[in-house]
């Protein structure tokens, strides 16, 4: 094969990667800063790509013009499942909130089962077979713009946390919980919020993806897998190394797929996960703690 | 009365943190909470504080019942708190620690003229307002954590055990500030190791123990009490 095969699908695999980065943000900054773990959010993003595919085909409505939208509408979604749900579980053993979130899951695969069936479905954008070509490289339209897109939400996240007072105060929560509740910062509100925001990132995530891969109820246990692998690659709790983490297995699963099999791919993310695991167990970014 | 505590019950599981605790916090004044380690001190502050849920009793403040109300709320009535172990934001810079002291509904229209407020008090923290609380002294955190209160415009605030792990001389500057603080107008509620120093700069003092008041009256009188000379001065 000649080299500019290999530069092409590792492109690719890189835009990919960004996106799935975004997704595995999400899952951070809940653990970051509410310390639960989300196992419902594949399934989250499998709502999100869901809402993109039916206002593609009843309304023909771009998935990345709705990103924002849609990111609300989770955001929302996110909110509400932390008042209302998880909240009082947070004082709870973590087995509980285990129990809780993989119900969680589980009803929303079935329910989406029940809404859309078993199927694969995806969107036919105008500029769905469109490539740029840059030198030697050739880079598919859609995963251009899946990548420029969680590039920009996730700097706007960044920006969000950094320079906010709302955002400071989200990592204030996350840095000493009792001087939060020292301060009188409204800590649930707080939690709600980022929760909140860790669905809208998958929000965004599933508008992008969906330009790249199909869904079906099925993928969201994978996705949850997959944005684990990534977290845990990237280092818990850092957003840097989310999205290091899911550009580097983005770009694994792609070299794996030309190299060997489509179907290994996630046995090469896995690998990389082992390996982490075994030689830097805090993740690439993550702080060892004590 | 600006605080009125009733018959205050704390229990934690099934152990009794306060039992039946009452007192009275006049405005302007400072109060002392003497007690041995595990006596309720930082129970009492924390349950005004509204951090904890009382089992039974009251808290009035100016007239509002405002026991099991949420902390949030309770912060935003005036109620301040310079917690035990300085609770500040280790991974957040000077600024950003202050700036949330001030993210209370009633603290937002005077941050600035509180910030200059704090930073007057303190210069050392304006001088280094981008360092991380985390990489500061026992000290520096201490006047951080004082400051921060400070940025929520509180009426009343209850200082636990500020003195606590810092060297002699910081020591004597932080209860300087505690009684300037009171001079300028500020409620005052203190919980101290430093039993003697705390029942001179008091007007009037609670003896806790086992989570009951044993003891009550003006720092003055209780300073010659013989059970407090014993227990607490080593007298």
């Amino acid at each position: 094969m000649p080299a500019d095969v290999y530069l092409n699908v590792a492109v690719g695999g890189v835009l990919t990667g960004l996106v799935y980065g975004l997704m595995a943000l999400g899952l951070s900054v809940i653990f970051g800063v509410v310390r639960v773990v989300n196992f419902a959010h594949g399934e989250m993003m499998t709502i999100a790509m869901y809402i993109a595919v039916t206002l593609f085909t009843a309304f023909h409505l771009d998935p990345l013009v709705m990103l924002v939208p849609i990111a609300a509408v989770m955001f929302a979604f996110g909110y509400v499942l932390q008042t209302r749900l998880i909240n009082p579980f947070i004082t709870r053993p973590e087995y509980s909130q285990f129990l809780l979130l993989v119900a969680v899951a589980i009803i929303i695969v079935n329910l989406l089962l029940i809404a859309f069936g078993p199927d694969a479905q995806n969107v036919q954008t105008s500029y769905a077979y469109d490539s740029f070509q840059i030198g030697p490289l050739i880079v598919d339209a859609t995963k251009a713009y899946a990548g420029l897109a969680a590039i920009v939400v996730a700097a706007a996240l960044f920006g969000f946390f950094q320079y906010t007072r709302l955002g400071t105060a989200i990592r204030a929560c996350a840095d000493n919980y009792t001087g939060a509740l020292v301060v009188g910062l409204d800590v649930k509100h707080l939690y709600a919020l980022t929760f909140g925001l860790g669905a809208a990132c998958v929000g965004a995530a599933g508008c992008m993806l969906l330009l790249i891969f199909d869904v079906t109820p099925a993928v969201g246990p994978a996705y949850t897998l997959l944005a684990f692998v990534i977290v845990i690659t990237g280092g818990l709790g850092s957003m840097p190394g989310a999205l290091l983490g899911g550009v580097l297995i983005g770009l694994t699963e792609a070299m794996a797929g030309l190299l060997f099999t489509p179907s290994a791919k996630s046995m090469f993310a896995f690998g990389i996960l082992v390996l982490v695991l075994l030689f830097r167990p805090q993740g690439i970014m993550g702080k060892r703690t004590a | 009365m600006m605080l009125k505590v009733e018959n205050l019950d704390v229990f934690y599981g099934d152990a009794q943190a306060l039992d039946g605790v009452s007192l009275e916090i006049e405005e302007g004044a400072i109060v002392a909470i003497v007690g041995a380690n595990g006596a309720g001190k930082t129970s009492l502050i924390r349950t005004i504080a509204g951090m904890h849920r009382p089992a039974r009793g009251r808290i009035y403040f100016r007239g509002l019942d405002i026991a099991g109300w949420p902390s949030h709320k309770v912060c935003d009535l005036g109620i301040g708190q310079v917690a035990e172990g300085r609770q500040v934001f280790p991974s957040l810079s000077i600024a950003e620690n202050l700036a949330m002291g001030a993210m209370l509904p009633r603290a937002r229209a005077t941050r600035e003229r509180n910030l200059d407020h704090v930073y007057t008090l303190f210069p050392a923290l304006a001088e280094r307002s981008h360092q991380l609380a985390g990489t500061l002294s026992g000290g520096e955190q201490q006047m951080l954590a004082i400051g921060r209160c400070l940025m929520g415009a509180p009426d009343l605030v209850m200082f636990d055990e500020p003195s606590l792990g810092l060297a002699p001389t910081v020591v004597q500057s932080v209860l300087r500030c505690v009684r300037d603080l009171n001079r300028e107008g500020l409620t005052c509620v203190l919980v101290e190791q430093n039993v003697a120093v705390s029942l001179k700069l008091a007007s009037r003092a609670y003896v806790l123990e086992n989570g009951r008041v044993t003891l009550s009256g003006s720092g003055a009188a209780l300073l010659v009490d013989d059970r407090v000379r014993q227990a607490y001065l080593g007298l």
